[in-house]
Protein backbone atom coordinates (compact mmCIF):
# COMPACT_ATOMS: atom_id res chain seq x y z
CA UNK A 1 0.00 0.00 0.00
CA UNK A 2 1.62 3.45 -0.96
CA UNK A 3 0.93 6.48 0.97
CA UNK A 4 0.43 9.86 -0.73
CA UNK A 5 2.51 12.22 0.91
CA UNK A 6 0.22 14.95 2.19
CA UNK A 7 0.88 18.60 -0.02
CA UNK A 8 3.19 20.74 2.24
CA UNK A 9 1.57 23.23 4.11
CA UNK A 10 2.75 26.82 2.75
CA UNK A 11 5.28 28.52 5.26
CA UNK A 12 2.90 31.21 7.18
CA UNK A 13 3.64 34.68 5.55
CA UNK A 14 4.80 37.34 7.79
CA UNK A 15 2.37 39.77 7.08
CA UNK A 16 3.02 43.53 5.18
CA UNK A 17 2.64 46.45 5.95
CA UNK A 18 -0.55 46.84 4.07
CA UNK A 19 -2.14 43.54 5.48
CA UNK A 20 -1.64 44.66 9.02
CA UNK A 21 -2.83 48.01 8.54
CA UNK A 22 -6.30 46.03 7.04
CA UNK A 23 -6.62 44.12 9.74
CA UNK A 24 -5.80 42.80 12.95
CA UNK A 25 -4.08 39.53 13.03
CA UNK A 26 -3.36 37.28 16.05
CA UNK A 27 -0.42 37.94 17.89
CA UNK A 28 2.78 35.54 18.95
CA UNK A 29 3.07 33.89 21.68
CA UNK A 30 4.39 36.35 23.87
CA UNK A 31 2.59 39.46 22.95
CA UNK A 32 -0.12 41.15 24.07
CA UNK A 33 -3.18 41.12 21.48
CA UNK A 34 -4.12 44.48 20.63
CA UNK A 35 -1.65 46.88 22.01
CA UNK A 36 -0.63 50.15 19.66
CA UNK A 37 2.78 50.18 18.35
CA UNK A 38 4.32 47.15 20.19
CA UNK A 39 7.45 45.86 18.92
CA UNK A 40 11.26 46.14 18.59
CA UNK A 41 12.43 49.22 16.69
CA UNK A 42 15.86 49.26 17.39
CA UNK A 43 17.06 47.64 14.39
CA UNK A 44 14.78 49.41 11.93
CA UNK A 45 16.26 53.12 13.52
CA UNK A 46 19.42 51.43 13.15
CA UNK A 47 18.79 51.25 9.20
CA UNK A 48 17.12 54.23 8.93
CA UNK A 49 20.07 55.83 10.22
CA UNK A 50 22.59 54.59 7.96
CA UNK A 51 20.43 55.05 4.83
CA UNK A 52 20.32 58.20 5.47
CA UNK A 53 23.64 58.97 5.61
CA UNK A 54 24.31 56.64 2.68
CA UNK A 55 22.09 58.85 0.80
CA UNK A 56 23.61 61.96 1.78
CA UNK A 57 27.12 60.58 0.87
CA UNK A 58 25.55 59.15 -2.46
CA UNK A 59 23.94 63.03 -3.42
CA UNK A 60 27.02 64.70 -2.63
CA UNK A 61 29.70 62.10 -3.60
CA UNK A 62 27.98 62.35 -7.11
CA UNK A 63 27.94 65.69 -6.59
CA UNK A 64 24.29 65.94 -7.36
CA UNK A 65 24.11 68.72 -4.95
CA UNK A 66 26.50 71.49 -4.73
CA UNK A 67 28.94 71.71 -1.13
CA UNK A 68 27.39 74.72 -0.51
CA UNK A 69 24.07 73.90 -0.11
CA UNK A 70 24.70 70.24 1.73
CA UNK A 71 28.60 69.53 2.01
CA UNK A 72 29.71 65.79 2.01
CA UNK A 73 29.58 63.77 5.52
CA UNK A 74 33.22 63.28 5.14
CA UNK A 75 33.68 67.13 4.69
CA UNK A 76 31.95 68.03 8.01
CA UNK A 77 33.84 65.59 9.36
CA UNK A 78 37.26 66.76 8.44
CA UNK A 79 35.65 69.95 9.28
CA UNK A 80 35.23 68.71 12.69
CA UNK A 81 38.53 67.45 13.15
CA UNK A 82 40.00 71.28 12.16
CA UNK A 83 37.97 73.26 14.80
CA UNK A 84 38.66 70.75 17.01
CA UNK A 85 42.22 71.45 16.91
CA UNK A 86 42.13 75.18 15.78
CA UNK A 87 39.57 76.26 17.34
CA UNK A 88 36.75 78.61 15.98
CA UNK A 89 37.14 82.35 15.62
CA UNK A 90 40.02 82.34 18.40
CA UNK A 91 37.92 79.99 20.85
CA UNK A 92 38.80 76.63 21.56
CA UNK A 93 36.12 74.19 20.20
CA UNK A 94 35.43 73.13 23.53
CA UNK A 95 35.35 76.40 25.32
CA UNK A 96 32.28 76.86 22.57
CA UNK A 97 30.90 73.56 23.86
CA UNK A 98 31.30 74.85 27.83
CA UNK A 99 29.91 78.08 27.78
CA UNK A 100 26.66 76.66 25.37
CA UNK A 101 26.27 74.05 27.88
CA UNK A 102 26.30 76.81 30.84
CA UNK A 103 24.22 78.67 29.64
CA UNK A 104 21.68 75.92 28.80
CA UNK A 105 22.42 74.24 32.00
CA UNK A 106 22.45 77.21 33.87
CA UNK A 107 19.04 78.34 32.79
CA UNK A 108 17.55 74.92 33.24
CA UNK A 109 18.78 74.59 37.23
CA UNK A 110 17.48 77.88 37.41
CA UNK A 111 13.92 77.36 36.10
CA UNK A 112 13.90 74.12 37.97
CA UNK A 113 14.53 75.69 41.63
CA UNK A 114 12.28 78.23 40.92
CA UNK A 115 9.36 76.65 38.01
CA UNK A 116 9.13 73.02 40.66
CA UNK A 117 8.00 74.80 44.05
CA UNK A 118 6.25 77.00 42.37
CA UNK A 119 4.54 74.64 40.17
CA UNK A 120 3.59 72.59 43.08
CA UNK A 121 2.32 75.69 44.70
CA UNK A 122 0.20 76.24 42.10
CA UNK A 123 -1.52 72.87 42.19
CA UNK A 124 -1.55 73.07 45.96
CA UNK A 125 -3.12 76.64 46.36
CA UNK A 126 -6.21 77.87 44.29
CA UNK A 127 -4.36 81.42 45.19
CA UNK A 128 -1.07 80.97 44.11
CA UNK A 129 -2.70 79.69 40.96
CA UNK A 130 -4.90 82.68 40.06
CA UNK A 131 -2.03 85.01 40.60
CA UNK A 132 0.46 83.46 38.48
CA UNK A 133 -1.27 81.38 35.80
CA UNK A 134 -2.25 84.79 33.78
CA UNK A 135 1.46 86.24 33.42
CA UNK A 136 2.65 82.22 32.85
CA UNK A 137 -0.10 81.28 30.12
CA UNK A 138 0.44 84.82 27.92
CA UNK A 139 4.09 84.44 27.35
CA UNK A 140 4.24 80.56 26.99
CA UNK A 141 3.28 80.68 23.17
CA UNK A 142 5.38 83.20 22.43
CA UNK A 143 8.23 82.74 20.77
CA UNK A 144 11.57 83.59 22.46
CA UNK A 145 12.67 85.18 19.45
CA UNK A 146 10.06 87.39 19.62
CA UNK A 147 10.81 89.12 23.28
CA UNK A 148 14.70 88.58 22.64
CA UNK A 149 14.78 92.54 21.80
CA UNK A 150 12.83 93.26 25.13
CA UNK A 151 15.72 91.31 26.75
CA UNK A 152 18.56 93.12 25.50
CA UNK A 153 16.65 96.26 26.31
CA UNK A 154 16.18 95.89 29.22
CA UNK A 155 18.71 93.81 30.90
CA UNK A 156 21.79 94.95 28.19
CA UNK A 157 23.68 92.37 25.43
CA UNK A 158 25.45 90.53 28.41
CA UNK A 159 25.04 86.94 29.67
CA UNK A 160 21.61 87.87 31.83
CA UNK A 161 19.68 88.76 28.64
CA UNK A 162 21.16 85.19 27.33
CA UNK A 163 20.41 83.21 30.40
CA UNK A 164 17.06 84.29 31.13
CA UNK A 165 15.84 84.33 27.51
CA UNK A 166 16.72 80.71 27.89
CA UNK A 167 15.69 80.75 31.57
CA UNK A 168 11.92 81.14 29.97
CA UNK A 169 11.71 79.13 27.75
CA UNK A 170 12.77 76.22 30.27
CA UNK A 171 10.39 77.72 32.79
CA UNK A 172 7.07 77.23 31.49
CA UNK A 173 6.56 73.41 30.62
CA UNK A 174 8.32 73.34 33.72
CA UNK A 175 6.36 74.82 35.84
CA UNK A 176 3.13 73.62 34.11
CA UNK A 177 4.67 69.47 34.58
CA UNK A 178 4.55 70.03 38.40
CA UNK A 179 1.71 72.19 38.35
CA UNK A 180 -0.40 69.27 36.89
CA UNK A 181 2.23 66.45 38.84
CA UNK A 182 0.05 67.46 42.29
CA UNK A 183 -2.76 65.73 40.53
CA UNK A 184 -0.99 62.60 39.88
CA UNK A 185 -2.04 61.35 43.70
CA UNK A 186 -5.09 58.91 44.03
CA UNK A 187 -7.38 60.74 46.48
CA UNK A 188 -7.33 57.54 48.47
CA UNK A 189 -3.68 57.56 49.12
CA UNK A 190 -4.38 61.58 50.18
CA UNK A 191 -7.47 60.50 52.37
CA UNK A 192 -5.02 57.30 53.83
CA UNK A 193 -2.44 59.94 54.91
CA UNK A 194 -4.90 62.09 56.51
CA UNK A 195 -7.04 59.07 58.11
CA UNK A 196 -3.56 58.82 59.70
CA UNK A 197 -3.46 62.44 61.41
CA UNK A 198 -1.26 63.83 58.41
CA UNK A 199 -0.59 67.37 58.65
CA UNK A 200 -1.52 69.49 55.08
CA UNK A 201 2.53 69.14 54.72
CA UNK A 202 2.85 65.96 55.66
CA UNK A 203 0.77 64.95 52.68
CA UNK A 204 2.58 67.21 50.16
CA UNK A 205 5.66 65.66 51.49
CA UNK A 206 4.78 62.22 51.73
CA UNK A 207 2.42 61.40 48.97
CA UNK A 208 1.58 64.52 46.43
CA UNK A 209 5.34 65.50 46.08
CA UNK A 210 6.50 61.53 45.18
CA UNK A 211 3.45 60.38 43.03
CA UNK A 212 3.86 63.58 41.38
CA UNK A 213 7.40 62.78 40.22
CA UNK A 214 6.97 61.32 37.09
CA UNK A 215 5.58 64.65 35.57
CA UNK A 216 8.19 66.24 36.94
CA UNK A 217 10.94 64.51 35.10
CA UNK A 218 8.83 64.30 32.01
CA UNK A 219 8.99 68.30 32.56
CA UNK A 220 12.27 68.61 32.82
CA UNK A 221 12.88 66.41 29.78
CA UNK A 222 10.47 68.62 27.28
CA UNK A 223 12.14 71.78 29.60
CA UNK A 224 15.50 70.79 28.63
CA UNK A 225 14.77 70.62 25.26
CA UNK A 226 13.19 74.13 24.83
CA UNK A 227 16.49 75.61 26.37
CA UNK A 228 18.50 73.83 23.36
CA UNK A 229 16.12 75.22 21.09
CA UNK A 230 16.32 78.71 22.69
CA UNK A 231 20.25 78.45 22.44
CA UNK A 232 20.50 79.88 19.27
CA UNK A 233 18.17 82.62 19.51
CA UNK A 234 20.10 83.58 22.95
CA UNK A 235 23.21 83.55 21.39
CA UNK A 236 22.13 85.92 18.05
CA UNK A 237 23.04 88.82 19.70
CA UNK A 238 26.67 89.88 21.11
CA UNK A 239 27.49 86.79 21.66
CA UNK A 240 31.33 85.93 20.79
CA UNK A 241 31.28 82.12 21.87
CA UNK A 242 29.18 79.61 21.87
CA UNK A 243 27.67 76.70 19.70
CA UNK A 244 24.48 78.59 18.49
CA UNK A 245 27.46 81.71 17.82
CA UNK A 246 29.42 79.12 16.14
CA UNK A 247 26.62 77.93 13.72
CA UNK A 248 25.14 81.90 12.85
CA UNK A 249 29.03 83.33 11.79
CA UNK A 250 29.35 80.16 10.16
CA UNK A 251 26.13 80.53 8.30
CA UNK A 252 27.08 84.18 7.31
CA UNK A 253 29.87 82.86 5.74
CA UNK A 254 28.46 80.49 4.01
CA UNK A 255 30.33 77.65 5.61
CA UNK A 256 27.60 75.46 5.19
CA UNK A 257 29.90 71.94 6.82
CA UNK A 258 30.04 74.23 10.06
CA UNK A 259 26.73 75.42 10.33
CA UNK A 260 25.49 70.94 9.76
CA UNK A 261 28.92 69.70 12.34
CA UNK A 262 27.28 72.61 14.95
CA UNK A 263 23.56 70.79 14.37
CA UNK A 264 24.68 67.67 14.90
CA UNK A 265 27.14 68.42 18.08
CA UNK A 266 23.93 70.39 19.59
CA UNK A 267 21.88 67.31 19.24
CA UNK A 268 24.73 65.03 20.24
CA UNK A 269 24.71 66.86 23.37
CA UNK A 270 20.70 67.08 24.31
CA UNK A 271 20.20 63.07 23.40
CA UNK A 272 22.98 62.47 25.61
CA UNK A 273 21.61 64.19 28.43
CA UNK A 274 17.65 63.01 27.42
CA UNK A 275 19.43 59.54 27.75
CA UNK A 276 20.23 60.30 31.34
CA UNK A 277 17.27 61.57 32.09
CA UNK A 278 15.31 58.55 30.98
CA UNK A 279 18.12 56.51 33.55
CA UNK A 280 17.15 58.73 36.02
CA UNK A 281 13.57 57.89 35.26
CA UNK A 282 13.55 54.09 35.49
CA UNK A 283 15.65 54.64 38.77
CA UNK A 284 13.66 57.05 40.51
CA UNK A 285 10.07 56.04 39.57
CA UNK A 286 10.08 52.57 38.44
CA UNK A 287 6.68 52.56 39.80
CA UNK A 288 5.77 54.73 36.53
CA UNK A 289 2.20 53.66 35.40
CA UNK A 290 2.44 51.16 37.19
CA UNK A 291 -0.31 51.38 40.20
CA UNK B 1 -15.02 52.06 72.11
CA UNK B 2 -18.24 53.17 71.39
CA UNK B 3 -19.59 55.19 68.05
CA UNK B 4 -22.52 56.68 68.11
CA UNK B 5 -24.51 58.14 64.67
CA UNK B 6 -27.48 60.08 65.83
CA UNK B 7 -30.08 61.74 63.11
CA UNK B 8 -27.23 61.82 60.55
CA UNK B 9 -28.17 63.65 57.11
CA UNK B 10 -25.90 64.54 54.45
CA UNK B 11 -27.55 66.88 51.88
CA UNK B 12 -25.60 67.46 48.72
CA UNK B 13 -26.15 70.93 47.44
CA UNK B 14 -28.01 71.62 44.50
CA UNK B 15 -25.71 72.00 41.54
CA UNK B 16 -26.34 72.87 37.59
CA UNK B 17 -30.12 72.93 38.25
CA UNK B 18 -30.64 69.66 39.47
CA UNK B 19 -32.38 69.60 42.77
CA UNK B 20 -30.41 69.37 45.83
CA UNK B 21 -29.83 65.25 46.66
CA UNK B 22 -30.49 63.50 50.17
CA UNK B 23 -27.30 60.86 50.32
CA UNK B 24 -28.32 60.06 53.94
CA UNK B 25 -31.27 60.69 55.46
CA UNK B 26 -31.84 60.54 59.12
CA UNK B 27 -29.13 57.52 60.13
CA UNK B 28 -28.86 55.49 63.47
CA UNK B 29 -26.54 53.64 63.90
CA UNK B 30 -23.90 52.56 67.06
CA UNK B 31 -21.34 50.69 66.72
CA UNK B 32 -19.73 48.97 69.72
CA UNK B 33 -16.41 47.16 71.16
CA UNK B 34 -15.30 44.43 68.99
CA UNK B 35 -18.89 44.69 66.75
CA UNK B 36 -17.93 43.67 63.08
CA UNK B 37 -21.09 45.81 61.26
CA UNK B 38 -21.47 45.00 57.79
CA UNK B 39 -23.19 47.79 55.11
CA UNK B 40 -25.23 46.41 52.09
CA UNK B 41 -27.23 47.88 49.91
CA UNK B 42 -27.69 49.04 45.58
CA UNK B 43 -25.72 51.12 44.26
CA UNK B 44 -26.40 55.22 45.32
CA UNK B 45 -27.71 53.95 48.78
CA UNK B 46 -25.23 55.98 50.70
CA UNK B 47 -23.38 53.33 52.41
CA UNK B 48 -19.75 55.25 51.11
CA UNK B 49 -21.10 58.28 52.37
CA UNK B 50 -21.66 57.05 55.87
CA UNK B 51 -18.27 55.43 55.49
CA UNK B 52 -17.08 59.18 54.66
CA UNK B 53 -18.85 60.38 57.70
CA UNK B 54 -17.61 58.14 60.21
CA UNK B 55 -13.61 58.36 58.56
CA UNK B 56 -14.30 62.37 59.12
CA UNK B 57 -14.16 63.34 55.67
CA UNK B 58 -17.33 64.27 55.41
CA UNK B 59 -19.78 66.50 57.99
CA UNK B 60 -22.85 65.97 58.29
CA UNK B 61 -25.51 68.16 57.27
CA UNK B 62 -27.63 67.42 60.23
CA UNK B 63 -27.35 65.12 63.39
CA UNK B 64 -24.63 64.34 64.88
CA UNK B 65 -21.50 61.29 65.28
CA UNK B 66 -19.20 61.02 68.14
CA UNK B 67 -16.89 58.46 69.24
CA UNK B 68 -16.46 57.73 72.91
CA UNK B 69 -18.44 60.47 73.76
CA UNK B 70 -16.35 62.84 71.72
CA UNK B 71 -17.61 64.77 68.46
CA UNK B 72 -16.07 63.79 65.22
CA UNK B 73 -14.53 66.42 63.29
CA UNK B 74 -12.51 65.68 60.31
CA UNK B 75 -10.16 62.44 59.66
CA UNK B 76 -8.01 61.05 62.64
CA UNK B 77 -6.03 58.02 63.77
CA UNK B 78 -8.43 56.57 65.87
CA UNK B 79 -10.56 55.32 62.60
CA UNK B 80 -8.38 53.54 60.09
CA UNK B 81 -9.73 53.40 56.58
CA UNK B 82 -8.94 50.09 54.06
CA UNK B 83 -9.70 51.60 50.24
CA UNK B 84 -10.91 49.27 47.88
CA UNK B 85 -7.49 50.30 45.82
CA UNK B 86 -4.79 52.75 44.33
CA UNK B 87 -4.81 53.20 48.40
CA UNK B 88 -0.94 52.24 48.70
CA UNK B 89 1.97 54.28 47.77
CA UNK B 90 4.13 52.68 45.15
CA UNK B 91 7.55 54.39 45.77
CA UNK B 92 7.74 52.87 49.37
CA UNK B 93 8.26 48.70 49.52
CA UNK B 94 5.95 46.66 51.81
CA UNK B 95 7.47 47.43 55.04
CA UNK B 96 7.75 51.09 54.34
CA UNK B 97 4.20 51.11 52.97
CA UNK B 98 3.03 49.46 56.60
CA UNK B 99 5.10 51.21 58.59
CA UNK B 100 3.37 54.75 56.61
CA UNK B 101 0.74 55.75 59.16
CA UNK B 102 3.41 55.60 62.14
CA UNK B 103 5.85 57.48 60.20
CA UNK B 104 3.22 60.26 59.59
CA UNK B 105 2.74 60.17 63.42
CA UNK B 106 6.81 60.82 63.89
CA UNK B 107 7.31 57.13 65.36
CA UNK B 108 10.92 56.65 65.42
CA UNK B 109 12.77 53.98 62.48
CA UNK B 110 13.25 50.95 64.19
CA UNK B 111 10.13 51.22 66.83
CA UNK B 112 7.51 51.91 63.59
CA UNK B 113 9.27 48.85 61.85
CA UNK B 114 8.90 46.62 64.70
CA UNK B 115 5.08 47.04 65.04
CA UNK B 116 5.00 46.82 61.07
CA UNK B 117 7.04 43.71 61.12
CA UNK B 118 4.46 42.37 64.04
CA UNK B 119 1.35 43.09 61.32
CA UNK B 120 3.45 41.67 58.51
CA UNK B 121 3.58 38.25 59.93
CA UNK B 122 -0.08 38.54 61.03
CA UNK B 123 -1.13 38.96 57.40
CA UNK B 124 1.27 36.37 55.97
CA UNK B 125 3.30 38.91 54.51
CA UNK B 126 6.53 37.81 55.94
CA UNK B 127 9.23 37.52 53.58
CA UNK B 128 8.02 40.25 51.06
CA UNK B 129 9.02 43.71 53.44
CA UNK B 130 11.78 44.36 50.90
CA UNK B 131 9.07 43.90 47.76
CA UNK B 132 7.60 47.17 45.88
CA UNK B 133 3.79 46.38 45.99
CA UNK B 134 2.95 47.70 42.68
CA UNK B 135 4.60 43.98 41.72
CA UNK B 136 2.39 42.33 44.49
CA UNK B 137 -1.60 40.78 43.64
CA UNK B 138 -3.93 41.92 44.25
CA UNK B 139 -4.81 39.89 47.07
CA UNK B 140 -1.78 40.65 48.77
CA UNK B 141 -1.82 44.26 47.79
CA UNK B 142 -5.38 43.98 49.95
CA UNK B 143 -3.19 42.65 52.78
CA UNK B 144 -0.95 45.26 52.92
CA UNK B 145 -3.54 47.81 53.16
CA UNK B 146 -5.08 46.25 55.99
CA UNK B 147 -1.52 45.55 57.73
CA UNK B 148 -1.02 49.47 57.21
CA UNK B 149 -4.46 49.99 58.69
CA UNK B 150 -3.79 48.25 61.86
CA UNK B 151 -0.46 49.52 62.84
CA UNK B 152 -1.50 52.39 64.08
CA UNK B 153 -3.33 50.79 66.84
CA UNK B 154 -6.99 52.70 65.63
CA UNK B 155 -10.22 52.26 68.05
CA UNK B 156 -12.14 50.77 64.85
CA UNK B 157 -11.56 49.97 61.11
CA UNK B 158 -13.38 51.08 58.33
CA UNK B 159 -13.56 48.90 54.84
CA UNK B 160 -14.49 50.38 51.79
CA UNK B 161 -15.15 47.30 49.76
CA UNK B 162 -11.81 46.15 50.39
CA UNK B 163 -12.49 42.99 48.59
CA UNK B 164 -14.29 44.25 45.41
CA UNK B 165 -11.29 43.92 43.27
CA UNK B 166 -10.43 40.38 44.23
CA UNK B 167 -11.11 37.63 42.25
CA UNK B 168 -13.61 35.12 43.62
CA UNK B 169 -11.26 32.63 45.82
CA UNK B 170 -8.84 34.95 46.73
CA UNK B 171 -11.90 36.78 47.90
CA UNK B 172 -13.09 33.88 49.84
CA UNK B 173 -9.72 33.40 51.76
CA UNK B 174 -9.53 36.89 52.47
CA UNK B 175 -12.69 36.77 54.51
CA UNK B 176 -11.47 34.40 56.48
CA UNK B 177 -7.94 35.86 56.93
CA UNK B 178 -9.93 39.19 57.73
CA UNK B 179 -12.39 37.79 60.45
CA UNK B 180 -9.04 35.91 61.85
CA UNK B 181 -7.48 39.06 62.64
CA UNK B 182 -10.73 40.51 63.67
CA UNK B 183 -11.29 37.23 66.19
CA UNK B 184 -7.11 38.33 67.37
CA UNK B 185 -7.07 42.31 67.70
CA UNK B 186 -10.98 42.61 68.67
CA UNK B 187 -11.03 45.60 66.67
CA UNK B 188 -14.55 46.82 66.08
CA UNK B 189 -15.16 47.29 62.02
CA UNK B 190 -17.31 48.97 60.02
CA UNK B 191 -17.44 47.03 56.25
CA UNK B 192 -18.77 47.88 52.95
CA UNK B 193 -20.14 44.95 50.38
CA UNK B 194 -21.59 44.81 47.55
CA UNK B 195 -21.81 41.01 48.26
CA UNK B 196 -25.00 39.28 50.00
CA UNK B 197 -23.00 36.19 51.07
CA UNK B 198 -19.78 38.32 52.22
CA UNK B 199 -22.17 40.54 54.09
CA UNK B 200 -23.74 37.99 56.01
CA UNK B 201 -20.80 35.75 56.47
CA UNK B 202 -18.37 38.14 57.99
CA UNK B 203 -20.90 40.78 60.05
CA UNK B 204 -21.95 40.40 63.64
CA UNK B 205 -24.53 43.15 62.90
CA UNK B 206 -26.10 43.83 59.24
CA UNK B 207 -27.45 47.32 58.10
CA UNK B 208 -29.11 47.41 54.84
CA UNK B 209 -29.48 50.37 52.95
CA UNK B 210 -31.67 51.95 50.51
CA UNK B 211 -31.82 54.69 48.15
CA UNK B 212 -33.13 57.76 47.07
CA UNK B 213 -32.75 59.14 50.04
CA UNK B 214 -30.06 56.60 51.56
CA UNK B 215 -31.20 55.19 54.36
CA UNK B 216 -30.57 52.10 56.47
CA UNK B 217 -34.24 50.58 56.30
CA UNK B 218 -33.34 46.81 57.96
CA UNK B 219 -31.09 45.73 60.47
CA UNK B 220 -29.94 42.18 61.02
CA UNK B 221 -28.39 40.71 64.03
CA UNK B 222 -25.89 37.97 62.75
CA UNK B 223 -24.44 34.69 64.01
CA UNK B 224 -22.56 33.07 61.51
CA UNK B 225 -18.83 34.62 61.76
CA UNK B 226 -19.17 33.61 65.24
CA UNK B 227 -19.99 30.09 64.13
CA UNK B 228 -17.07 30.42 62.12
CA UNK B 229 -14.67 31.73 64.55
CA UNK B 230 -15.76 28.70 66.81
CA UNK B 231 -14.19 26.44 64.45
CA UNK B 232 -17.08 25.96 62.03
CA UNK B 233 -15.26 25.51 58.49
CA UNK B 234 -16.67 28.80 56.18
CA UNK B 235 -18.15 26.41 53.57
CA UNK B 236 -20.17 24.63 56.24
CA UNK B 237 -21.41 27.69 57.41
CA UNK B 238 -22.54 29.31 54.04
CA UNK B 239 -24.50 26.02 53.48
CA UNK B 240 -26.43 26.06 56.12
CA UNK B 241 -30.13 26.74 56.09
CA UNK B 242 -30.40 29.51 58.16
CA UNK B 243 -27.77 31.20 55.97
CA UNK B 244 -29.18 30.38 52.43
CA UNK B 245 -32.66 31.71 54.45
CA UNK B 246 -31.15 34.83 55.50
CA UNK B 247 -29.84 35.27 51.88
CA UNK B 248 -32.97 35.29 50.06
CA UNK B 249 -34.46 37.59 52.45
CA UNK B 250 -31.74 40.25 52.18
CA UNK B 251 -31.38 39.73 48.23
CA UNK B 252 -35.72 40.30 48.02
CA UNK B 253 -34.86 43.54 49.93
CA UNK B 254 -32.31 44.46 47.68
CA UNK B 255 -33.98 43.29 44.27
CA UNK B 256 -36.85 45.19 45.04
CA UNK B 257 -34.68 48.34 45.67
CA UNK B 258 -33.22 48.01 42.36
CA UNK B 259 -36.69 47.86 41.02
CA UNK B 260 -37.97 50.43 42.54
CA UNK B 261 -35.28 52.37 40.97
CA UNK B 262 -36.08 51.77 37.63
Amino acid sequence: MTVTPLPKAPLPKTPGLFARMARARPTKPGEIYGVPGQGNTFWLSVASVTFMLFVWWLVTTLGLVKPLFVPSPQLVLAKFGQIWREGFTNTAFLDHILISTLRVFGAFLLACLIGLPLGLAMGMSPMIRGIFDPPIEFYRPIPPLAYLPLMIIWFGIGETSKVLLIFLSVFAPVVLGARSGVKSAAIEQIHAAYSFGATRWQVMRHVIMPSAMPEILTAMRVGIGFGWTTLVAAEMVAATSGLGYMVLSASQFLQTSVVIMGIFVIATIAFAFDLLMRFLERRLVPWKGRM
Amino acid sequence: MSLNIDHASVVYPAADGRPPVAALSEVNLAITEGEFVVALGASGCGKSTLLNLIAGFLSPSSGTLTLDGQSVQGPGADRAVVFQKHALLPWLNVLDNVAFGLQIQGVAKQDRYRTANEYIGLLGLDGFQKSPVYKLSGGMQQRVGIARALTCDPKILLMDEPLGALDALTREKAQELILNIWGKTGKSVFFITHSVEEALFMGTKLIVMSPRPGRITHVFDLPFSRQFQSGAPARQVKASPEFIGLREKVLNIIFADEEAVE
